[in-house]
């Protein structure tokens, strides 16, 4: 079954930012400026926290403007994205409405959660996870 | 950028608005980051002598090669003149701020000069600038938030230091707010942020640091070996559940924690459960967070639901509670209910200033009001009484608008404020600050009196006194762990790791963590010996600035109040101080 990652509990979340360092990690950066998911307060931090990451919605808006077809719909959910086809226009990062796709300003391309879970490890406090997609949810 | 790059030192000219950038790889190469960076930096950017509220008293904040890279390696070192000593001021403090000068791309900031109109400095990343502050100057910190965070970008991924409406008045010990439940709270940063006319720095994140691609390996282990321990050791159950106010009242029930201006050290078992760490949760908690970088959330955030005006018109109020706080301004100064404790923290936030020198100073005065030594023409009207949240409340807001020379004397601190009316016996400060809760025994003591900063955390002597409660030991022992202890907090503080994860970065663990990034060829030893190093550094400073082991004012309540460990004799302390000072071979 195919996965996506998903925000399970907002409500634990404490801001400590380990998702966002954890995505970037991947790639050898310390940092985030290499990562798909992102921490923000709810209004101020007495509010909480929201989590913005891709969810890999149906029938994705980011995939349907994507001029040359380097951002796709994956098998099962989700997107993928071809780099080597993807020339950095940016429209898929304009129709996304939750902000989940984000910038390389170093490579101008955008940066989409490939939905590996590498962040849920490190989420100590069970905020985010790795959650089975099902057609039509 | 690498690692390796991170020895970019930002310097700040207020006075000419000016900017530049140095690599200063000779003071990162041999002093880490953090502490011994800073002191290194306000050895050469402080002049002898220079008045803490000047011009030339430079304002340095510095983060150290772990931070943003490791967990809980989440605190930024601020340094400079403390205008509440007239010494060596340096306060910690977490939040977002270490992230995000990290990953703006500097390991310091310098910033010198005094600005001729009210500004705020905006950093983000390579580009900075200097803007008009004028419709913010007289603001509360956590309104100069709001304010700042709409009109700057680096949403999520910033931080905002500011100052209150105290920093902008020079009380001595204001202090500066980040992420607005985060403090640099001691020794009086806002009022040096005040002096310079800087109300607030923006400092957003947009650089990551590349991992050497033949280290990566290394740097996921040693990484993953770190989260391991600071999710698993007691860390994250002692400041996660309750946080730090978890000791409050097995600390008070061995006797150690100084109550009404430790006219006792244990307050009564009803006073004791009331502000218990249980006892404000399962009331008050609202919430927990945690700095960037750290997966803890030692944060403690209160909630607190009061009719505001008739007609079913309620507020909200949140404010962030520790052990610290709940001494300083519940019992020290006699307070019976936890909310009424709340709502003075949240009185002291408003203005930004030092919860604990601000409780330790309304507790003297409390004590000299009783006794007659200050009246109610003093006081502007004001009964000071013990547990009265009203009268402190507008004492609070009294000491920064400074109505008269009454309050303009308690702007300065209990050792300036008692050296003026007297009552200098239970002004409870050391070195000129404003003590901490800990009434345990002579370590804390000799910890208040020599630690670099007069701070608990300095050298943990309350920490060793409970430790030995029950154990024969000798001075010369308590000196030397002191000494210690403090020696080897200036390398955590120079990486800069937090207090809180000190059990997790071992210096074998630490020199791995060095390794991984590229920092090689850092031993246990060259740590050790560089801890010690960094210690004489900032004895130097304040030996050069008038520091004075032999003159030390000690007040005499301290020792006519038991501790744990029976009654603290005056010789005995002296001796401890004098074995210190051959110690350490000079002050």
């Amino acid at each position: 079954m195919v996965k996506r990652l998903a925000a399970l509990d907002e409500n634990k979340c404490i801001g400590c930012m380990e998702c966002m360092f954890a995505c970037s990690r991947r790639v050898g950066r310390g940092g985030f400026d290499k990562s798909a998911i992102r921490v923000r307060s709810a209004g101020g931090i007495e509010r909480g926290f929201v989590i913005v990451v891709c969810r890999a919605c149906e029938n994705p808006p980011c995939a349907k403007v994507c001029p040359t077809e380097a951002l796709k719909e994956r098998k099962g959910g989700g997107v993928i994205l071809n780099e080597d086809t993807c020339i950095g226009c940016g429209f898929c990062a304009q129709a996304c409405i939750m902000g989940a796709i984000f910038w390389d300003n170093e490579r101008n391309k955008p940066i989409v959660c490939n939905y590996c879970g590498n962040c849920a490890d490190y989420c100590v406090h069970d905020v985010i996870g790795l959650v089975e997609l099902k057609a039509g949810a | 950028m690498k690692a390796n790059d991170m020895n970019r030192v930002l310097y700040i000219d207020l006075t000419k608005k000016d900017v530049r950038t140095e690599e200063r790889a000779d003071l990162f190469d041999a002093y880490l980051g953090g502490s011994g960076v800073a002191i290194k930096l306000l050895d050469e950017e402080c002049p002898k002598g220079a008045d803490p509220l000047s011009a030339s008293n430079p304002l340095i904040l510095a983060v150290g090669p772990l931070s943003a890279l490791y967990p809980s390696a989440s605190k930024t070192v601020a340094m400079f003149k403390s205008p509440l000593t007239g010494n060596l001021g340096e306060s910690h403090c977490g939040g977002r701020s270490a992230m995000a000068i990290k990953l703006a791309g500097y390991g310091a900031i310098v910033v010198k000069g005094s600005s001729d109109l009210p500004v705020y400095l905006a950093i983000h990343g390579d580009d900075i600038k200097f803007k008009d502050a004028s419709s913010i100057w007289g603001m509360e910190a956590v309104t100069v938030g709001r304010v700042l965070r709409e009109v700057e970008t680096g949403s999520g991924v910033r931080t905002i230091i500011r100052t209150g409406t105290a920093g902008g008045k020079m009380v001595r010990y204001a202090c500066a707010v980040t992420e607005t439940y985060r403090h640099f709270g001691r020794l009086g940063l806002g009022a040096v942020m005040g002096s310079k006319k800087l109300k607030a720095l923006v400092i957003s994140a947009d650089k990551s640091v590349e991992i050497p691609k033949d280290k990566r390996k290394d740097y996921k282990k040693i990484y993953d070996e770190i989260q391991e321990v600071v999710v698993k050791t007691d860390a994250m159950e002692k400041y996660h559940d309750l946080g730090t106010s978890g000791k409050i009242y097995d600390l008070n029930k061995i006797g150690g924690m100084a109550y009404k201006n430790l006219q006792s050290a244990r307050a009564p078992e009803k006073i004791a459960r009331e502000f218990s760490g249980e006892s404000i949760a399962e009331r008050y908690l609202s919430r927990r967070i945690s700095c960037a970088h750290c997966p803890v959330g030692c944060v403690h955030l209160a909630s607190l639901r009061e009719l505001y005006e008739p007609g079913y018109y309620f507020k909200t109020t949140t404010m962030p509670y520790d052990n610290e706080t709940i001494y300083a301004l519940g019992f020290m100064l006699g307070m019976t209910k936890a909310e009424d404790y709340l709502r003075l923290i949240d009185a002291v936030d408003r203005v930004g200033m030092d919860a604990i020198s601000t409780g330790v100073t309304l507790a003297w005065a409390t004590e000299a009001y009783g006794k007659g030594l200050i009246t109610k023409e003093h006081t502007d009207g004001l009964e000071f009484t013990w547990g009265d949240v009203q009268v402190y409340s507008k004492a609070i807001d009294k000491i920064v608008d400074m109505p008269n020379a009454f309050y303009q004397n308690l702007a300065q601190g209990v050792e300036h404020a008692s050296s003026v009316y007297g009552g200098q016996d239970y002004a409870l400060a050391f070195g000129g600050n404003e003590m901490p809760e800990y009434h345990t025994g002579i370590a804390c003591y000799v910890n208040n009196l020599t630690g670099a900063r007069h701070s608990h955390l300095d050298s943990a002597g309350y920490d060793l006194d409970q430790k030995l409660i029950g154990k024969e030991f000798s001075v010369e022992e308590v000196v030397e762990k002191l000494l210690k202890e403090e020696e080897w907090r200036q390398i955590l503080s120079s990486l800069v790791v937090c207090f809180f994860a000190r059990k997790v970065y071992t210096p074998g663990v630490i020199t791995k963590a060095l390794d991984a990034l590229g920092i090689e060829n850092w031993t246990e030893e060259k740590l050790e010996d560089l801890g010690r190093v960094i210690h004489r550094a900032k004895m130097d400073f304040k030996f050069r600035e008038g520091f004075n082991l032999s003159k030390l004012r000690i007040p005499k309540r301290i020792f006519e109040v038991p501790t744990p460990h029976g009654f603290l004799k005056e010789e005995e302390l002296r001796k401890a101080i004098a074995l210190y000072k051959d110690k350490i071979g000079s002050g």
